[in-house]
């Protein structure tokens, strides 16, 4: 099964656009996409007429040209005859936003649309979904462009059963520099589900990270889920709804009292080295350091910093994530002492966290970080900046970012978050070090990079 | 794939919708997870002699389909130390309901562990290790893992475990054998494997650790 044309579509149908309601979901679709994408559009209606001044086919055949997706969002029960129509038409993928299937108790009518669809091995999306956003290729997700932020093309995939959440998760990372490669909420999922995607978005070398937010697996669907995330090269990221025990499970046997369903989720989650995010703030960080760096780390952080107690809280927040801030070797310890300026050599504490005071500049933190890259002991720089201090120039972002290209080993930083430290800010985030703009936040992407390999690698 | 015995233990017990202790540990003894010592008496008789072999003192322990928490019922004694105390012992076990027999085991100490397996709806058979043996629900110390498992998985688990220490040493005390832990844990977890469908949830409890091996002193399984 070949996604490819659904994700990266070339030619897209939208079948039930309205000829009297412009909010109709599909005419918002056709919108956002006519001559704004570089997807080619055709309208579709069985009454036909014009739609912004093009042709509205009355049936997918009539179109002449190939169709790589279509967008069904017609009435429930016109639904199956539709795919028959696309499957007829050699339409390669569709997305079906209509409801009305199995949430809505028709149960039988989603068994004939998965019928039709696996007889013409034509994959569909949905039904009852918010639709599929690749900035670059195509959106058909029915919310107005003006109510919407348009998120930058990135390396994040995201897949939800909700479409609420996954809009609010592309605000959000966007908002911290992290663009997507695609967003796809796959509703009622009938046909395509999580697995699917999980191997087909795994094998694309524009994906980084991929994201999915879970209600629900079928009888063994976890077990194959979780086989195939480990054998994945990208890694993922699982949010779980319904985490609150419901039901009351015969309590016949210990283990059934013990290892209630989220707790045996959690657990089975980390043994496979599938990032499990507690909270907003987690996903988020953890999403955006995976979307920088594809490599797992051990325990060892080297944290620089130019103020004491943002090293004092840094080593809390470590500690409690289940990271260490271990003492740096008499060699990395003297090389920092002889490499940073004279008037900060008498000052510095140079220990773990190295405490540069707020008398540093720009040369003594390229001094000190590039002395932990080369200290084999340390698995992650970490940088708590405050560019308040007035040795620290805008450019230092930047600076830094390259000595970590150059390195196999991640740097994280902290930098408040000021409009004014905005060239900074993106002197890391553009040159792919991540920047969180809590000491909290910095510590999530470290712990997370190190929760991104199986636990029982977890040292 | 389920070898012929315990397929017919399974089969036989499939009305009663559980497997009591003795044919438990029968499983779990092809399965490869160590017992101690240990013998099923159906008759008074059998009951003295089977006590002699193992050693006094021994522990008994009542097998009847009615009663699945036996300590609830008065249906666990410890530490018999002759022929006398194991007669009183039996005199009050027949009196309870669908008496079948005992079991008899040696006195086994170590560390009290928890060893379970449920099979999952989404995720299939999961292993649960725990600390504190019948008082696990108390601390609720526990590891979860998908099953199969590797040694790794066995020693994650243990790691994960807040009083991981009493497993692994402390102050001078010995670590119990990890060796043989993981041993019985990963034969354990691939019984789970083989029996996945046949069953719903299975109980060690407790499993005694001690710095030369284990053993699974108690035992059921829920169909």
């Amino acid at each position: 099964m070949d996604l490819t044309p659904i994700f990266k579509a070339r030619s897209l149908a939208v079948i039930g656009v309205s000829l009297t309601n412009n909010r109709h979901p599909a005419n918002v679709i056709h919108a956002k996409n006519h001559l704004r994408s570089r997807v080619k559009v055709y309208p579709v209606n069985p009454r036909g007429g014009r739609l912004n001044g093009d042709r509205v086919y009355e049936n997918i055949s009539d179109i002449a040209a190939p169709v790589d997706l279509a967008v069904i969002a017609v009435r429930a029960d016109m639904v199956p005859q539709t795919l028959a129509d696309c499957a007829k038409s050699g339409v390669k993928g569709a997305i079906i936003i209509s409801g009305g299937f199995a949430e809505a108790g028709r149960i039988d009518l989603q068994d004939e649309i998965v019928r039709i669809a696996r007889e013409a091995d034509l994959p569909f999306i949905g039904p009852n979904c918010l639709g599929m956003l690749a900035p670059g290729y195509v959106d058909t997700m029915f919310l107005p462009p003006e109510r919407m932020i348009r998120p930058q093309r990135g390396n994040v995939a995201l897949v939800s059963q909700s479409g609420g959440i996954i809009v609010d998760q592309i605000i959000k990372l966007d908002a911290e520099g992290v663009g997507i490669a695609a967003a796809v909420s796959i509703g009622n999922k009938a046909f395509i589900r999580e697995i699917e995607l999980l191997n087909y978005l795994d094998q694309r070398e524009d994906v980084g990270v991929i994201v999915f937010y879970l209600e629900g697996f079928e009888k063994g669907e976890g077990r194959r889920f979780v086989e195939a995330a480990q054998k994945a090269a990208t890694p993922v990221v699982v949010i779980k709804s319904g985490r609150s025990e419901a039901g009351s499970r015969a309590v016949s046997s210990h283990t059934a009292s013990l290892a209630g369903d989220y707790r045996t989720f959690s657990s089975i989650m980390a043994q496979h080295g599938i990032l499990e995010p507690k909270d907003e703030l987690q996903l988020v960080a953890a999403v955006e350091a995976l979307s920088r760096y594809n490599l797992c780390i051990d325990r060892n952080i080297g944290i620089i910093t130019g103020s004491g107690g943002h090293g004092a809280m840094a080593v809390d927040a470590c500690a409690q994530s289940g990271l260490e801030t271990p003492q740096l070797s008499e060699k990395t310890r003297n090389i920092i002492l002889e490499s940073v300026s004279p008037s900060v050599r008498g000052i510095a504490a140079v220990t773990n966290p190295v405490d540069l005071t707020g008398s540093a500049v720009d040369e003594d933190f390229v001094a000190a970080a590039k002395a932990l890259i080369e200290d084999d002991d340390i698995h992650c720089v970490m940088l708590l900046l405050l560019p308040y201090l007035p040795g620290i120039t805008s450019d230092l972002g930047a600076r830094m970012s390259y000595l970590a290209q150059a390195a196999q080993k991640p740097m994280i930083a902290y930098v408040p978050l000021l409009e004014k430290y905005r060239m900074l800010i993106e002197g890391f985030e553009l040159n792919g070090v991540p920047v969180s703009s809590s000491i909290e936040g910095a510590v999530m992407m470290a712990q997370a990079l190190r929760r991104s390999q199986p636990c029982s690698l977890w040292r | 794939m389920l070898p012929v015995e315990i397929k017919s233990i399974l089969e036989k017990r499939a009305k009663d919708g559980w497997v009591p202790e003795h044919e438990a540990k029968a499983i779990l003894k092809i399965a490869g997870v160590p017992l101690p010592s240990s013998a099923f008496a159906a008759t008074r008789q059998q009951a003295m002699e089977k006590a002699a072999q193992i050693g006094f003192p021994v522990a008994a322990k009542v097998v009847s389909v009615k009663i699945v928490h036996k300590s609830d019922v008065g249906g666990v004694a410890i530490n018999i130390k002759d022929k006398k105390a194991l007669e009183d012992v039996w005199e009050r076990f027949e009196k309870l309901e669908a008496f079948e027999g005992m079991v008899i085991d040696a006195m086994t100490p170590g560390l009290e562990l928890f060893l379970g397996a449920r099979d999952d709806e989404q995720f299939g058979p999961v292993v649960i290790l725990g600390l504190g043996g019948t008082a696990v629900e108390i601390y609720q110390d526990i590891a979860i893992r998908m099953a199969p498992l590797e040694k790794d998985d066995v020693l994650s688990m243990i790691r994960e475990l807040k009083g991981a220490q009493l497993i692994t040493g402390y102050r001078g005390k010995p670590s119990v054998n990890l060796d043989a832990l993981a041993k019985a844990v990963t034969a354990f977890s691939r019984l789970a494997m083989d029996m996945a469908g046949a069953f719903s949830s299975m109980d060690i409890n407790p499993l005694m650790a001690t710095p030369d091996g284990c053993a699974a002193v108690d035992a059921r399984i829920i169909l």
